[in-house]
């Protein structure tokens, strides 16, 4: 083999201010043309180590030992001139914020032309050429439009194929990918990584995919490097490394993937606890000056039952009202048709009292669902305010024995800031569960989390679930959780439902078409090695 | 340490001013109404520390005297802004809707006229006086305080802990006054500092064109007025007040900070 194209050789970087090592002796290396996945939880380093690549380490950090070597080149000791030189055409990146990594006041055109610009010494039409072809080659329809849009006018996933077209419209000999589709729902994550790896593919750009999905590492890459505290623990092929993990820690990633629990005896009763017939959403178009703008049906005609007990999956792509669905039967969105019942007795539009305290919401983003001006102890009582019969004794009781369930106690005097997002995450399922409610919806719970947070929320959930015995709305587009805990599954897209069923039977025998392409996209480990390498060539 | 020596020093201005403030109420080195026409103008000396003015009053006596009235009537004027403002800026941007829309055009339009002009018409409708020049510089600086929170209180209640304060079955009252309203103080801490300092400075001005608190009675304000044709012979007059409001000033602007990272959990420990 030729001389690799980077080679990392001892990197060490560290606080300024505390000099803890946030990554510490971390050494790895990637072939020309070859697709390197850096794996690890947050906290572990791997972007700080993707960044220094770049030079571009965020304030408050500092390499203070090794080399970085691109193709012989030490980057390490280049001046900023020289590395401002080298960002774009040797290295690019893409970032994982889609939504706010595109300037929102420059069209796009602009902000694709600015690199050719800057680097190549091309005529303004060359570059527009070259601009539209590569729209074009991300797939993006009308690239003439495109080119004089705004990035609001795309979606996430739009604007992560933006991103990358701008990034390789450089042709970089190395693109780092720091966690590109971690905001994108399966489907749109799918088909932006396959297009990254074609267009790779067509410059000999080798790739280096930041993190902590495994099932991305065993659809896409050839090697991969796992961290850990700042540590290099394993590195090795990626195949090798998924199915025969030689590192304890490494296997602890494996092991937290979500797998397929036993199927439940929990069936539905006769008598479901809550049902939903003919349910439409919409969300009103701009309110003009006299009338309202003709609005988006978000749910249009959606039928569900929930029996006491029982977990329903509801899964989609963003966009396919799976959110809207869930908070309407709450009641925290206007129905504008069909109707909601709470235990038979009708609750679409009267706000009813029985209803509000039966049920709960656990929400996505644990960092902004918890009040944080409020102590942990008084987030996980409030909800208490309405069980009047309890003595303030009694509810301090019952808070304490609530976060000691879900494994946080003695926390009740803590901030949120202070928690970790796994440990956010358990107060705000604590607050939901503390009032014993009788229908909980989950709205992607742990999808703003690790791996191995994940899974320990996830099993959390589930044991709560089997002692209060609450029936749960779980929305997510990660199938593989909801493998782990549905005991039925509804497939959602634009607003309406294209099948429901069992979890066994949507997961081993799909009808829908759109339920297949959600199954075929959603990574997961079947040690085959990166299939999609050869396979969409 | 540093937020330590920003409560230290500003605790300190602070203390200085009220205590001169209440000090006044007994006892001034002379009368600061006493007029003395053999002493006038007199730099400063052993006998008039900070000397004399143009009818040979005590500089040092009036400033004095001169703290209680300005600085209660900034404390009341501010207290005044931010109350109603407050409760405005959270009711309009917590309800939105209608309520919204007819009270934000009301404000706005108050919005437009400058703070000193819309004072100097209400002065003229109260009269000229303490409580006048309250009620004046209050009313002008309601809008901006309803703005601030309004837009404060607009990105707050779309977190998702209001809503879960919803769901938990709170009422709308209830998640205003325990959820948006403790996480809207910090840029209402700031405003009010700074607001502090404009209303000392407002009201000077508003004595300088003779709708302040009337003459003879002493303000920071009006001194600094009364100073200003003596400007090159006698630096003292001037000086004295304007030193005042400047200490004053920096002293409840780190006192402000101070207390808005005390107020916030997140800075607390930091």
């Amino acid at each position: 083999m030729t001389a690799p194209l980077l080679t990392v050789g001892n990197l060490r970087i560290e606080t300024v201010r505390t000099g803890a090592k946030v990554v510490d002796d971390v050494s790895f290396a990637i072939q020309r043309g070859e697709f390197l996945a850096m794996v690890g939880e947050s906290g572990s380093g791997k972007t700080a180590a993707a960044r220094a690549i770049l030079g571009l380490l965020p304030t408050g950090l500092v390499r203070t030992a090794g080399q970085i070597l691109l193709d012989g080149e030490d980057l390490a000791t280049a001046s900023p001139k020289r590395m401002r030189a080298l960002r774009g055409p040797a290295v690019g990146m893409v970032f994982q914020e889609p939504m706010v990594s595109l300037n929102p006041a420059i069209s796009i055109g602009a902000q694709m032309a600015e690199g050719l610009a800057l680097h190549e010494r091309i005529s303004r039409r060359e570059i527009r050429r070259r601009c539209l072809d590569m729209l074009a080659r991300v797939q993006i329809r009308d690239p003439e439009s495109t080119f004089d849009a705004y990035p609001h006018e795309f979606s996430g996933g739009m604007r992560q194929r933006i991103m990358l077209a701008s990034v390789m419209l450089l042709k970089p000999k190395l693109l780092i990918a720091d966690e590109p589709t971690t905001a994108l729902d399966t489907l749109t994550q799918r088909e932006v990584l396959d297009l990254m790896v074609a267009l790779a593919r067509d410059h000999g750009t080798s790739v280096m995919l930041i993190t902590h999905n495994l099932g991305l590492v065993a659809r896409y890459a050839q090697r991969a490097v796992v961290l850990r505290q700042g540590r290099l623990i394993e590195t090795g092929g990626a195949s090798q490394i998924l199915s025969a993990p030689r590192e304890a820690c490494t296997r602890q990633l494996v092991e937290a993937l979500p797998r397929r629990g036993i199927s439940s005896a929990r069936q539905a009763k006769s008598e479901p606890l809550v049902s939903v017939r003919a349910l439409k959403v919409e969300f009103g178009g701009r309110q003009r000056l006299f009338r309202r703008a003709a609005g988006v049906s978000a749910v249009n005609g959606v039928d569900l039952d929930i029996g006491a007990g029982e977990t329903v999956a509801v899964v989609g792509g963003s966009g396919s009202g799976k959110t809207t669905l869930g908070r309407a039967m709450l009641r925290l969105v206007p129905a504008a048709g069909g109707e909601i019942r709470f235990r038979g007795k009708e609750v679409t539009t009267r706000p009813d009292r029985e209803f509000r305290l039966a049920s709960q919401l656990v929400f996505q983003d644990p960092y902004s669902s918890l009040d944080p001006r409020m102590r942990v102890g008084e987030i996980v009582a409030e909800p208490l305010r309405h069980v009047p019969e309890l003595t303030s004794a009694e509810r301090d009781r019952r808070v304490e024995a609530m976060l000691e369930e879900v494994g946080l106690a003695g926390f009740g005097q803590r901030w949120p800031h202070e928690l970790s997002g796994g440990q956010r995450q358990r107060i705000a399922i604590a607050r939901a569960i503390v009032r014993r409610p009788s229908f909980v919806v989950a709205d992607e719970p742990v999808s703003a989390l690790d791996m191995t947070i994940q899974a320990q929320v996830l099993r959390l959930f589930e044991r709560l679930q089997t002692q209060y015995g609450f029936a749960c709305l779980f929305i997510s587009h990660d199938l593989a959780a909801v493998e782990q805990v549905a005991d039925r599954v509804v497939v959602m897209q634009g607003g309406r439902i294209v099948e429901q069923g069992a979890r066994d039977d949507i997961f081993d025998r799909p009808q829908h078409d759109y339920t297949k392409a959600l199954l075929a996209a959603a990574p997961v480990l079947d040690f085959s090695g990166p299939a999609s390498l050869q396979a969409s060539g | 340490m540093r937020m330590r020596a920003n409560t230290a020093i500003g605790g300190a201005l602070m203390a200085l001013v009220l205590g001169a403030a209440v000090t006044a109420a007994f006892w001034t080195p002379f009368d600061p109404l006493r007029v003395n026409l053999r002493a006038r103008l007199q730099p400063p000396s052993s006998l008039y520390w900070l000397g004399t003015d143009e009818f040979g009053r005590d500089v040092l006596s009036r400033v004095m005297a001169g703290a209680a009235t300005s600085v209660v009537v900034a404390l009341l004027t501010v207290a005044l802004a931010i109350a109603v403002g407050v409760m405005v800026g959270v009711v309009t941007g917590y309800l939105r809707g209608w309520t919204d829309r007819i009270i934000m055009a009301v404000n706005d339009a108050l919005l437009a006229f400058p703070g000193i002009l819309l004072a100097l018409a209400v002065m003229i409708v109260v009269g000229a006086n303490k409580f006048g020049l309250v009620l004046a510089l209050g009313l002008a600086y309601i809008p901006s305080v309803a703005r601030v929170v309004r837009g404060t209180v607009l990105s707050i209640r779309e977190k998702e802990y209001i809503e879960a304060s919803r769901v938990i079955g709170n009422s709308e009252l209830y998640s205003m006054l325990r959820h948006v309203l403790p996480n809207a103080v910090a840029p209402v801490a700031v405003l009010a500092t700074s607001m502090f300092g404009w209303v000392l400075l407002a009201e000077s001005a508003l004595s300088f064109l003779g709708l302040g608190v009337p003459p003879p009675a002493p303000t920071w304000g009006n001194m600094l007025a009364a100073s200003r044709p003596y400007m090159e012979s006698a630096v003292w007059l001037g000086m004295a007040p304007g030193l005042c409001i400047a200490l004053t000033l920096l002293g409840i602007n780190l006192l402000g900070d101070s207390l808005r990272d005390r107020l916030d959990p997140r800075m607390a420990h930091g």
